[in-house]
């Protein structure tokens, strides 16, 4: 309480100071004019006597600790009053700085959660996803899992999950949902409690199909069952077979997937009870669940790496078909291991590079315009410098201003990437999953947010610092303003400038061969013409159907749908290309081989019934489709792609060539050879693939019905509608025109494209109030030197020239070598965005043009400016 | 030096430099200002207190008065620096003989 006593009482102590120092300069005064000096003599040496009074006042005061927070406060002041005075330039910073700052919050925001936020639940971070070495190779074999967490030394326990979907019934009401087969200890693992009834344990599933229990979500639970609480004991039906709902788990609790959240839990045991294959459970070689870990107190991920793969050794020992050189790596868990953690991680990365990059251009921009104003006010510093001003007060008013203007930007900016971030929480892409990403901002973002706005302004303001730094007091002031710092006849604010202007081109760049690879993708050879094309998935398995009822279903489904008035083709494959669950693959093996441990390559395998490739639009490039007469009683037929047969075969025609799959004995005759499409995403490589005819690969997938048809999608969607139904109202069905079912495949490239767009939109409009500030700027400057120029009869090109020639020049140094940057830069890109090249002529004559259009824009008020200069008045005014 | 001149007698400023001045023998020439962030680091220090007086010209001006603190630091001092002097004294001494 005494520091505020202080506090509030300082002025009068101040005030007492004065009094005493006052009283001794008069009452020494006095003495001396009794000695007989006059009284200006004697004010004069008490003066002397005593010293710099304002000085020794300052000092006295400084004993006092207000001090520094008063010189702070008069910084602040000081430093509102220059923005005051300079309106224009303190609203440009502001919003520069909230554009910037905004958009690096943002960015940040989603890295934040998806990335460095851990798993929420107790003591995330020795949780492990034990993965395969190769990238992508994230499932496991549920044998190979019961020996991973048996034999392990490393682990405290080991869990195996599957995000599944299956209908889920409940009396009248049977929807698609989305779920977890976990084993027993998933959630002793994990250390959720329950926040109603209990959750299944390790020992609740002593054997396949010994535990028929299921655990819902909150949110599930609240939206079917509105929250009864009664529900413990209830019965629900999944996939038609009867589970007693033991509990519900807490609302916070999500799974163990980021942004996938599950509407229920059910033992794993329960695969075969709810329609999966026995292999499911047993088949070393069916690789499904996630594998995840909690590694033992002390153990590093390296430590418990080694262990994993010296049983993967014994396993492959062991069971040489199987397990062939199965290996191990530890992935932190969240994204589906690397699956989608990869390229998360690498686009996040990215996009947070540009980010910083807008920012960097922005605190550039600021860091020249305050350098120009700077050297506006040389005079002024050089005044107080030679006054005795010391350069850190001096600087520290600058700097004042700069941080004052940057947290101001980054407040605004935090405002608007806190309202973003809820819209895209808020947001899901895609209705029909359970994709939720959440990316509040959390305080790590806060503090981010504040970091970054000091850091700018630390950034910006110390540019100009350099000029305080070194100007030479008696130098500025006999040459008067107009002087600059110079660094080769270019000032700094130059170079600033250039610098701008360079990674701005680099984001346009960035952003055009985005945009161009999103336009090219949309019609980039996929194998098959989605245009014209609806899609109407459903899961046999889900109503209910065996195995063997299912090629009499998938038939009726076929012929009634090609009775539809309008429709011209029909056909059904086991998946969606390029969308949800695509693809799987096989390997294949040369048709006379005995050792089955190292195939050829993987292929893609799907099966197609007959009449698929007209319905797709899938050209036949040699051979024939298959026919109804391809069944299960006939010899074995494959239809394969281009990729295929050139990697299989050569050069050597495909059609009567034979190969083996691991499974079959019986050989596989190619009879055609369709068009490479696309399978899994935009912009993987031609990936080898295989069709086989439905009969005689009976899936228990997911059955795809492709219908053709020159009637408009809602049309022939509601036929569909009705003609399935009619066969069976119980088919779980999703209905969309094969375009709308592409979005899960163009999502990487759209999000891609609209960040980089937004981006390369930033940077642009920095650009333009970079060169418009300074083309200005030294138009002002040199308002008399153009007025002469106009009096003595300079024509208007010339004067152009010489007003905005630096400018100009700046803007085209920048733009080649920004241009040249995003050259190399692209081929990150390409990581995403489909077939990204700067070389495309069409991106490099965009951003010359885009830097062109920036440039004519900034300059042209400037430019009307100096042409509008009258010589007669400005020689008056002057 | 301005604790011991404030405890034989209250004084304001102008008269403690006089005081200093004079028990020094003007030994100590020291800038006249510089005892006023002297007096002010005192004060914050809790050893002084300063009062509304006149001074001996009848103008109104501060009187600084030791407070109980000033004068226990004033013998803490005082006896610390007399132990020091003993301590220098004696080691002469040694290096005498």
């Amino acid at each position: 309480m005494e520091w505020l006593r202080r506090l509030l009482f300082r002025r009068r102590r101040y005030q007492d100071l004065s009094v005493s120092i006052q009283e001794h300069l008069e009452e020494k005064t006095d003495e001396l004019m009794e000695e007989g000096m006059t009284r200006k003599e004697a004010m004069q040496a008490a003066r002397r006597a005593f010293g710099n009074v304002t000085l020794i006042e300052e000092r006295s005061r400084e004993e006092w600790v207000w001090p520094k927070l008063e010189g702070t406060w008069a910084d602040l002041k000081y430093a509102l009053r220059q923005s005051g005075k300079h309106p224009g330039f303190a609203v440009t910073a502001i919003m520069t700085l909230t554009l910037g700052i905004g958009a690096n919050v943002v960015v940040f925001g989603v890295l934040n959660a998806l990335i460095v936020r851990p798993l929420n639940v107790s003591d995330p971070q020795r949780l492990y996803i034990v993965e395969h070495q190769q990238h992508g190779y994230y499932s496991q074999s549920y044998p190979d899992y019961l020996d991973y967490r048996d034999r392990n030394s490393t682990f405290s326990d080991m869990v195996a999950y599957d995000t599944i979907s299956a209908a889920l019934g409940t009396g009248q009401t049977v929807t698609k949902n989305f779920g977890y087969l976990a084993s027993g200890n998933y959630f002793d693992m994990l250390g959720v409690q329950p926040e109603l009834g209990r959750f299944f344990h390790a020992n609740d599933e002593p054997g396949t199909n010994s535990a028929p229990y299921i655990v819902l979500s909150h949110d599930f639970w609240s939206a079917r069952f509105n929250r009864n609480p009664h529900i413990v004991g209830a019965t629900v039906e999944l996939n038609k077979q009867p589970l007693t709902v033991i509990g519900v788990a807490p609302k916070e609790f999500h799974g163990t997937e980021t942004y996938f959240w599950p509407d229920f839990w059910t033992p794993i045991t329960n695969a075969p009870l709810i329609g999966y294959s026995r292999h499911y459970l047993e088949n070393r070689s069916t690789h499904n669940p996630f594998v995840l870990g909690r590694l033992k107190a002390g153990v590093t991920p390296q430590q418990a790496g080694d262990d994993l793969n010296s049983i993967c050794r014994q396993l492959a020992e062991a069971y040489p078909t199987a397990d062939y050189g199965l290996d191990a790596r530890l992935v932190k868990p969240g994204l589906m291991g690397d699956t989608f953690g990869d390229p998360v991680r690498g686009f996040l990365a990215g996009v947070m590079v540009l980010a910083l990059l807008v920012l960097l251009a922005a605190c550039a921009n600021l860091g020249s315009i305050f350098a120009a104003r700077a050297a506006d006010r040389s005079r002024e510093l050089a005044i107080r410098l030679a006054i005795g001003g010391s350069r850190w007060v001096i600087l520290r008013g600058v700097l004042a201003e700069a941080i004052l203007v940057s947290l101001a930007g980054g407040l605004a900016g935090t405002l608007l990437a806190k309202t973003l971030l809820q819209g895209l929480s808020r947001w899901q892409p895609f209705v029909e999953f359970p994709f939720h990403v959440v990316v509040l901002p959390d305080a790590k973002v806060y503090l981010v947010a504040l970091l970054l706005s000091l850091g700018s302004g630390v950034l910006f303001g110390l540019l100009p610092a350099r000029q305080i730094g070194r100007s030479d007091a008696v130098q500025v002031m006999k040459s008067g303003p107009g002087s600059q710092t110079t660094l080769g006849g270019f000032a700094l604010r130059d170079l600033l400038l250039g610098v701008q202007i360079a990674l701005c081109t680099l984001l346009v760049t960035a952003s055009l061969v985005a945009l161009r690879g999103m336009e090219r993708s949309l019609h980039a050879p996929l194998g098959f013409q989605p245009r014209g094309a609806m899609l109407a998935g459903t899961d046999l398995t889900m109503a209910g159907y065996r195995e063997e009822q299912f090629l009499p279903v998938e038939k009726r489904m076929l012929e009634e749908a090609a009775l539809i008035p309008g429709v011209s083709a029909v056909g059904i494959i086991d998946r969606t290309l390029m969308g949800e669950g695509c693809c799987g693959s096989e390997t294949v093996f040369p048709a006379d081989t005995t050792d089955f441990r190292k195939g050829v390559f993987d292929a893609r395998n799907f099966s197609i019934s007959p009449g698929y490739l007209e319905a797709s639009g899938t050209r036949l490039l040699a051979g024939r489709g298959f026919t109804w007469h391809d069944d299960a009683d006939s010899p074995p037929v494959v239809l394969v792609n281009a990729t295929f047969v050139r990697m299989m075969f050569g050069n050597t025609p495909a059609v009567g060539q034979r190969f083996l799959l691991y499974r079959g004995t019986q050989p596989k005759e190619v009879v055609g050879v369709v068009e490479d499409g696309k399978y899994q995403s935009l912009t993987e490589d031609p990936q080898p693939a295989m069709f086989f005819p439905l009969p005689q690969e009976i899936n228990d997938n997911y059955t795809v019905l492709v219908v053709r048809s020159a009637l408009p999608p809602t049309e022939i969607a509601a036929a569909l509608d009705r003609t399935l139904t009619s066969i069976d109202p119980n088919l779980p069905l999703t209905l969309h025109s094969w375009l709308d079912a592409l979005d899960l495949a163009l999502f990487p490239a759209r999000a891609a494209t609209a960040a980089l767009g937004i981006m390369g939109l930033l940077a642009a409009m920095l650009a333009i109030t970079g060169v418009f500030g300074m083309a200005t700027y030294s138009v002002s400057k040199r308002m008399k030197e153009l007025g002469i120029r106009v009096a003595l009869g300079a024509a208007r090109v010339e004067l152009i020239r010489s007003a905005l020639g630096r400018s100009m020049i700046l803007l085209l140094s920048g733009s080649v070598a920004g241009l040249m940057l995003g050259m190399l830069a692209s081929h990150l890109l390409a990581q995403i965005v489909y077939e990204a090249t700067p070389r495309d002529p069409l991106v490099l004559g965009g951003t010359m043009l885009t830097m062109t259009m920036l440039g004519l824009l900034a300059t042209w008020i400037p430019a009307r400016q100096s042409l509008s200069i009258d010589p007669a008045r400005l020689l008056r005014e002057e | 030096m301005i604790l011991h001149s404030l405890r034989v007698k209250p004084m304001h400023g102008y008269a403690l430099v006089k005081h200093i001045k004079l028990v020094s023998d003007e030994m100590l020439q020291i800038e006249e200002g510089s005892l006023y962030p002297a007096l002010q680091r005192m004060l914050r220090a809790g050893l002084l207190e300063s009062k509304e007086g006149i001074s001996a010209k009848g103008r109104p001006t501060r009187i600084y008065r030791l407070t109980k603190a000033g004068i226990e630091h004033l013998e803490r001092e005082r006896s610390g620096f007399e132990t020091m002097f003993a301590g220098i004294t004696r080691v002469l001494a040694v290096a005498k003989a």
